[in-house]
C-alpha cells in the first residue's frame, strides 16, 4: 500500500534457544526478515503479531530491538505467557506482522562515561546500544539475572570498558546486587546511566540516580495494546501528575520526568 | 463488474462504509504512518470533553479471550486543543472527521456540541451517552430512555446543521427503547454499540487486572452481541445505524450491512495491526465483487430470516 511501509508482514528466519539451557528456560533469539526499517535508535521497540495469533491473543506484543541489520531484525524473547509461548514456537517461513521502529530510544553521548544497567530480559536493547556505540571504551554493563548467564546474550558485550554479571538466587544476592548498583551509580556522577529491566529494578535505579544526582534514563515495559499512541493504555504518571504515553513519549524516559511508583 | 462501496449518511457521503471507532484510532494522526487517511470512509476522533482530562490510574487495559477490557477514563486533550492542534492536520476536506462527545451532564454536553458545531472540518457529532459518572442520580444517560431522548434533544439544539449520532450502550435491558428515544430526540443516526461492562482478576495476586476494577469489553469477543443489537435496532427505527463491535475483516463489515447497518467502525482491530482499517477498506470492493454485490444499498438489510 504505497509508501506506508512502517507495518509489514515478514518471514521468520529463525527461532533459536540461547545457550545450552535456553530452550528449557524459555530464552530465544527470534530473527525476522528486516521489515524495511531504516536505522533504529537503540532502546526503540517493535510490535510483533504472528499470524498464528489469529484472533486470540488480540494484542500484538512489544519487544526491544535487540539487533537490527540490513537483512534481519533480531529480538531476544523470554517466554512468560501465551503470546511469547506462541512466538517462540514459530518456525522459519511462518509470518508475523511487525511495525516500528517505535518510541524514543536511549541517549547516545559518545564521549560521556555511560553505564548500562540491565535486569533480566532488559539486556535486549543494550545489545544494539553497545553494537552502535562509537566509543565502547566509555561503556560498561552491570547485569542482574536469575537464569543461568548462558541463557542471555551476554557474550555480545565483549570489548567494553567492563561487563559484570550478578546472578540472583536468593534475597541476599538481591541485596548485594542493589548495593553494587548504588556504588556504580554513585561513581557515575559525571556520566550517564541507562537502565532497562523489571519495574522494581527501575524504581531502585531511579531512587539512586536522584540520591546521587546522576543523569539517568529508564526504559519502561508498560502493558501496550497498540504501540502507536492510539489507545492510551500504556500510560505512566509524570512529575506534573499527568499521564504520558509509554509507547510514543517513551519507553525511554529521563528519570526526573517520571513519578515512578511500584505499581504498574 | 465495477462495484460501488460508497454510502450516504444524513449530511454526508462516505467513499466507503469503513470508519474508525472512537478511542481506538487516537486523533487519526497517530495512524497516518500506516495508511492513507483519505482512503477511509470516516474517522471518529477520541472522545472529547470541554476541558482536558487526565483519565484513570494504571493499569487501564487488560487482555481477555478474543478481546480486551479498558478503563481509560476519558483521557483526552480537551476540545480546544483538538480544534487548534489536531483537526487542522487531518484531511477533513476528503474524509469526514466525526467528533465524539463525552460529558457528565446535559448542559456540558450541549456546550460541547455548541463549540464543535461551529468548527469547520467537523462533519458530525457522535454523542457517547454511556458515561457512568453522570450527575443525575448516577444513572447513565444511555440506560434511561427518557434521559437519552432529552439529552439528544439538548445536543441537537446546539448542533446547528451538523448531524448528530447517538452512540448506544449494550449494557441495558432493551436497547431498542433507548434507540427509539434517541431518534425521537432528533438523532440523525445511531452508533451501535459501545463496550460491554466486564471484569478480569488475577488469582495469584488476588487483584483485579484493572485499577478501576471494572472496564469495557471490546474486540472480536463482542461481535455476536453487536450484531444482535444492530439487527434489533435496524428493525425498530428508520434512522441509519453505524455498526461497531468486534469487526476485524471485510467479511465482518458485510455481516453488519446484511442485518441493516449503513456503515461500520473498526475499533479494537486497529490494535491487531495499525493498518487494519485501511486494509479492510481496500479489501471490501474485491469481496463485494466476489459475492456479486454491486452496491451496498442493494445488499443492506437483505438478511433472510
Ligand atoms: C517497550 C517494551 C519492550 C520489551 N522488550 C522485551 C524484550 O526485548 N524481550 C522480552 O522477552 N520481553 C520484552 N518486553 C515484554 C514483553 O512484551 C512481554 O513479556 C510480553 O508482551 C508478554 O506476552 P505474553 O503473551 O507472553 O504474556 P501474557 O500471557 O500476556 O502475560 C504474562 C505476563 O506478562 C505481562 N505482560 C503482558 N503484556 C506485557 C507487556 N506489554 N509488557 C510487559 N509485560 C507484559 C503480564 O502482565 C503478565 O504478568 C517488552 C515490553 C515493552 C513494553
Ligand atoms: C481503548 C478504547 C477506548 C475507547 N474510547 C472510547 C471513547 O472515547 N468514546 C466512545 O464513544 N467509545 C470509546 N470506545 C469504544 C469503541 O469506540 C467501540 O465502541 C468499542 O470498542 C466496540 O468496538 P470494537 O469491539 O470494534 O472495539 C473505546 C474503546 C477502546 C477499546
Ligand atoms: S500502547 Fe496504545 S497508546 Fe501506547
Amino acid at each position: 500500500m504505497g509508501n506506508y511501509d512502517a507495518c509489514r508482514d515478514v518471514s521468520i528466519l529463525s527461532v533459536e534457544p540461547v545457550g545450552p539451557e535456553g530452550a528449557a528456560k524459555g530464552c530465544y533469539m527470534l530473527t525476522l526478515a528486516n521489515p524495511g526499517f531504516s536505522p533504529a535508535v537503540a532502546g526503540q521497540f517493535v510490535m510483533v503479531r504472528p499470524r498464528a495469533f489469529q484472533q486470540n491473543p488480540v494484542w500484538p506484543r512489544p519487544f526491544s530491538i535487540c539487533r537490527l541489520t540490513a537483512e534481519a531484525l533480531t529480538l531476544f524473547v523470554q517466554v512468560c505467557g501465551r503470546g511469547t509461548e506462541i512466538l517462540c514456537r514459530l518456525v522459519p517461513g511462518d509470518t508475523a506482522t511487525v511495525w516500528g521502529p517505535l518510541g524514543q530510544g536511549f541517549a547516545l553521548e559518545p564521549e560521556v562515561p555511560t553505564v548500562m544497567l540491565a535486569g533480566g530480559v532488559g539486556i535486549a536493547p543494550f545489545v544494539e546500544y553497545a553494537a552502535g556505540h562509537p566509543s565502547p571504551e566509555h561503556l560498561s554493563l552491570v547485569f542482574g539475572h536469575r537464569l543461568p548467564l548462558s541463557c542471555y546474550p551476554f557474550d555480545a558485550f565483549s570489548g567494553l570498558k567492563s561487563a559484570e554479571a550478578f546472578q540472583e538466587k536468593g534475597p541476599d544476592d538481591l541485596a548485594a546486587f542493589i548495593a553494587h548498583l548504588e556504588t556504580t551509580i554513585a561513581g557515575h556522577a559525571d556520566g550517564l546511566v541507562l537502565a532497562c529491566g523489571p519495574r522494581p529494578f527501575l524504581v531502585t535505579v531511579a531512587r539512586l540516580a536522584r540520591k546521587y544526582s546522576v543523569r539517568a534514563q529508564v526504559s519502561l515495559e508498560n502493558r501496550m495494546a497498540c504501540g502507536v499512541g492510539g489507545c492510551l493504555g500504556c500510560v505512566e504518571k509524570n512529575v506534573l501528575g499527568s499521564y504520558v504515553q509509554t509507547c510514543t513519549q517513551g519507553p525511554v524516559f529521563w528519570v526526573e520526568e517520571l513519578a515512578l511508583s511500584e505499581e504498574s | 463488474m465495477s462495484v460501488d462501496a460508497s454510502v450516504r449518511l444524513p449530511g454526508m457521503e462516505l467513499k466507503n462504509p469503513v470508519m474508525t471507532a472512537s478511542g481506538t484510532f487516537g486523533y487519526g494522526l497517530e495512524f497516518a504512518r500506516y495508511g492513507d487517511l483519505r482512503s477511509l470512509g470516516g474517522i471518529v476522533a477520541k472522545g472529547l470533553s470541554l476541558k482536558p482530562r487526565a483519565g484513570n490510574p494504571m493499569p487501564r487495559i487488560a487482555e481477555t479471550p478474543c478481546g480486551m477490557l479498558n478503563a481509560i477514563g476519558l483521557q483526552n486533550c480537551g476540545v480546544e486543543v483538538f480544534l487548534r492542534d489536531k483537526l487542522p492536520r487531518l484531511p477533513y476536506d476528503e474524509t469526514p472527521i466525526i467528533a465524539n462527545l463525552y460529558a457528565c451532564d446535559a448542559d456540558e454536553f450541549a456546550e460541547l456540541a455548541g463549540v464543535l458545531s461551529a468548527a469547520e472540518g467537523v462533519a458530525a457529532l457522535e454523542v457517547n451517552i454511556s458515561c457512568p459518572n453522570v450527575k443525575a442520580g448516577g444513572i447513565a444517560f444511555g440506560q434511561d430512555p427518557a434521559m437519552a431522548g432529552k439529552l439528544t434533544e439538548a445536543v441537537k439544539k446546539r448542533a446547528g446543521d451538523k448531524p448528530v449520532w447517538v452512540k448506544l450502550s449494550p449494557n441495558v435491558t432493551d436497547i431498542v427503547a433507548i434507540a427509539r428515544a434517541a431518534v425521537l430526540g432528533g438523532a440523525d443516526a445511531l452508533t451501535c454499540i459501545n463496550t460491554l461492562t466486564g471484569m478480569s482478576v488475577d488469582i495469584r495476586t488476588r487483584k483485579p487486572r484493572l485499577a478501576n476494577v471494572i472496564g469495557g469489553l471490546s474486540g472480536p469477543a463482542i461481535k455476536p452481541v453487536a450484531l444482535r443489537c444492530v439487527w434489533q435496532v435496524c428493525r425498530a427505527v428508520s434512522a441509519p445505524v453505524i455498526a461497531v463491535g468486534g469487526i476485524s475483516c471485510a467479511e465482518d463489515v458485510l455481516e453488519f450491512i446484511l442485518v441493516g447497518a449503513h456503515a461500520v467502525q473498526i475499533g479494537t482491530a486497529n490494535f491487531m495491526r495499525p493498518d487494519m482499517a485501511f486494509r479492510i477498506a481496500e479489501r471490501l470492493p474485491a469481496l463485494m465483487e466476489e459475492l456479486g454485490i454491486e452496491n451496498l444499498e442493494e445488499y443492506r438489510c437483505s438478511i433472510q430470516v
